[in-house]
């Protein structure tokens, strides 16, 4: 997302390789594999596909269980993320700084590593393995290890699309709905949320892009047992590696259809949030950290009001 | 930086907030110190946000190296410096750095497409350069893998002239272009929409030939966001393993990168070198991470 620029400069020829010269990068490395994934998927019609993604017993699972741990995950990053941003555009503390770049950490580690880490808590062998085994709660090769992994590597996505945003709205509004006698929660549900929807809707959208497709964490805390703690990208995986290739394109093709209809809301709220920004006037659009949003999904936004 | 000249960034102007890193850009205004004592929460939102970044970032990063720590130094070197795990750091960081190179190259293009050019079809291009993003990186791998065997789209064409861009090093940092590209665009993109176009337009006045000014003045310019891209494509491409799992055939010493060897010790149940391999990886991500924000006060610095 951009401003539009006013071109102004270089000869028409210049400009017609250099946009034809970003057209072929782009298509040669985004838009041809992505089509590709359907041309593939439907290669043997649409029958083929619909057999291959509902008549598989695994897959089916595989799918079932895609679209129960992305919401719970989503959801703890959602509450973790308003009371983090809360906490740190609205009061200042020691540690602050310290605090902020904890929340960056999981887009620096590795997916693996933070995998194996949990591994090493909950795992059998683990630190809490042995309590663990005697409350008789499995957290590895299930579902609630799942659902850590995918939280873990989700975690910034929230935080870090509220955090300029609440900076960039400031804490007047909310200072006078205090001083006229309301409560916290009023506050929050009456002035805060109101103010923040559309760019906590943003961060869900991305986290939950993110939780549907995460892989290698989710890879190693799974045991990828098919039918079981299979989700959809391991599904992706396992069937490539048994060598049933349209069946792997088939459950790829609807990873990469969830990741298109992410990138059309995505820039459907990108909208609303300008459009809203603008209605606020003098106030520029909030322009996130480059570090933190592109390591995520998520983009920078307008640099320019 | 000192918060008082962050408090001189006009908020009705243009704001350079994605230049300066976050902590910056939320310096103190004199009002603000008042909140602490009048806005509710601090409590709550503090003992959420402090239980989930203990237990969910600093507990199990601390056990990561406590139990890589656990080996003592030399278990430690025998178990991380493996005459394969030195092959998968070779793979995985000749293979990052390559594919960061090319990302930044091609990623420069467009931005600089984007930023500078109005054309029918901008914003399109705009939103495509997210896909990689919003794509699941298994779909990736397995697309890439698929389209460069030898039957493959591009493979029918590239194998016969002896481009093999599956199950090779070069298969690896195709698909990390991929993963690493959008990286590269959005950091520099913003970079030169904010860019004064006097100075060039002075610069070819003065006599300056199109690639003088590009070198001389937008280069400088706009270099340390390019390294930001660089360095963040790199970081991403180093931990990446989800596409790269499909691609790479990961053939040890030859094309299996340091997070595939990671898992297949823990596969083995060899958790003391999966961790100590990991806590190499970790290691150098910290790193990347240092050296991002160095860059991003440079970037910051330059945009004044």
């Amino acid at each position: 997302m951009s401003s539009t620029p006013t071109t102004t400069g270089s000869s028409p020829l210049a400009r017609a390789a250099a946009i034809a010269a970003a057209f072929a990068i782009v298509g040669g490395v985004i838009v041809v594999p992505l089509a590709s994934v359907f041309f593939e998927a439907l290669a043997e019609g649409p029958a083929a596909w619909w057999r291959a993604i509902a008549h598989d017993p695994d897959t089916r699972h595989a799918i079932w269980l895609s679209l129960t741990v992305a919401p719970v995950a989503v959801a703890f990053n959602t509450v973790f993320g308003v009371a983090a941003a809360w906490l740190v555009a609205r009061f200042r503390f020691p540690g602050r700084s310290l605090l902020i770049s904890f929340f960056d950490v999981p887009f620096a580690v590795s997916p693996v590593v933070a995998g194996l880490a949990i591994v090493l808590i909950f795992g059998r062998q683990g630190l809490l393995g042995p309590t663990l085994e005697w409350l008789s709660l499995k957290v590895i090769f299930s579902w609630p290890g799942l659902v850590l992994a995918t939280t873990f590597v989700t975690l910034p996505l929230v935080v870090r699309e509220l955090i300029p945003v609440m900076e960039a709205i400031g804490p007047e509004e909310e200072l006078a709905a205090v001083s006229l006698g309301a409560g916290g929660w009023q506050v929050f549900w009456r002035v805060t949320l109101p103010n923040i929807r559309w760019a906590l809707l943003h961060g869900i959208v991305l986290a939950n892009a993110r939780a549907m497709g995460e892989f290698g964490a989710v890879y190693v805390v799974s045991g990828h047992i098919a039918g079981a703690t299979d989700t959809m990208p391991l599904r992706v995986e396992k069937l490539f590696q048994e060598y049933r290739t349209p069946a792997s394109m088939a459950v790829a093709s609807v990873l990469a259809s969830i990741a298109l209809v992410t990138l059309i809301v995505k820039f459907v709220i990108e909208r609303r949030i300008e459009a809203e920004f603008h209605e606020r006037e003098g106030l520029a659009p909030p322009a996130d950290s480059p570090a933190v949003a592109s390591l995520a999904i998520a983009s920078p936004k307008e640099a320019v009001a | 930086m000192t918060p008082e000249s962050a408090i001189s960034i006009p908020l009705d102007g243009i704001r350079l907030d994605n230049e300066l890193s976050l902590d910056e850009s939320l310096s103190g205004l004199p009002a603000r110190r008042r909140r602490a004592e009048v806005l509710p929460g601090f409590g709550v939102s503090g003992a959420i946000t402090g239980l989930v970044v203990t237990a969910l970032v600093i507990l199990p990063l601390a056990v990561l190296v406590l139990r890589a720590a656990s080996l003592g130094p030399a278990g430690f070197v025998a178990a991380a410096w493996t005459p394969r795990a030195r092959a998968a750091y070779a793979v995985s960081l000749g293979a990052s750095v390559a594919a960061a190179a090319i990302s930044s190259t091609l990623g420069l293009v467009v931005a600089w497409v984007l930023a500078r050019i109005n054309f029918p079809g901008r914003r399109l291009l705009d939103s495509l350069v997210d896909v990689p993003l919003a794509l699941p990186t298994a779909v990736a791998g397995l697309v890439y893998s698929t389209l460069y065997v030898e039957k493959g789209w591009l493979g029918r064409y590239l194998v016969p002239l002896g481009f093999q861009g599956a199950y090779s090093r070069a298969g690896i940092v195709l698909v990390l272009v991929f993963v690493s590209l959008p990286f590269a665009v959005r950091v520099v993109q913003p970079v030169i929409e904010s860019l004064d176009r006097d100075t060039e337009e002075a610069a070819r006045i003065l006599g300056a030939s199109r690639l003088q000014t590009f070198f001389k003045v937008v280069l400088p310019a706009i270099l340390p966001a390019v390294l930001t891209g660089f360095a963040l494509a790199l970081a991403r491409s180093l931990g990446e393993y989800g596409s790269v799992v499909f691609i790479s055939g990961n053939m040890p010493f030859k094309t299996e990168i340091a997070p595939v060897l990671i898992v297949s010790r823990l596969e083995e149940f060899a958790y003391a070198e999966a961790t100590a391999i990991a806590v190499v990886l970790l290691l150098l991500s910290i790193g990347l991470l240092v050296v991002v924000n160095v860059l991003q006060q440079r970037v910051a610095r330059a945009a004044q």
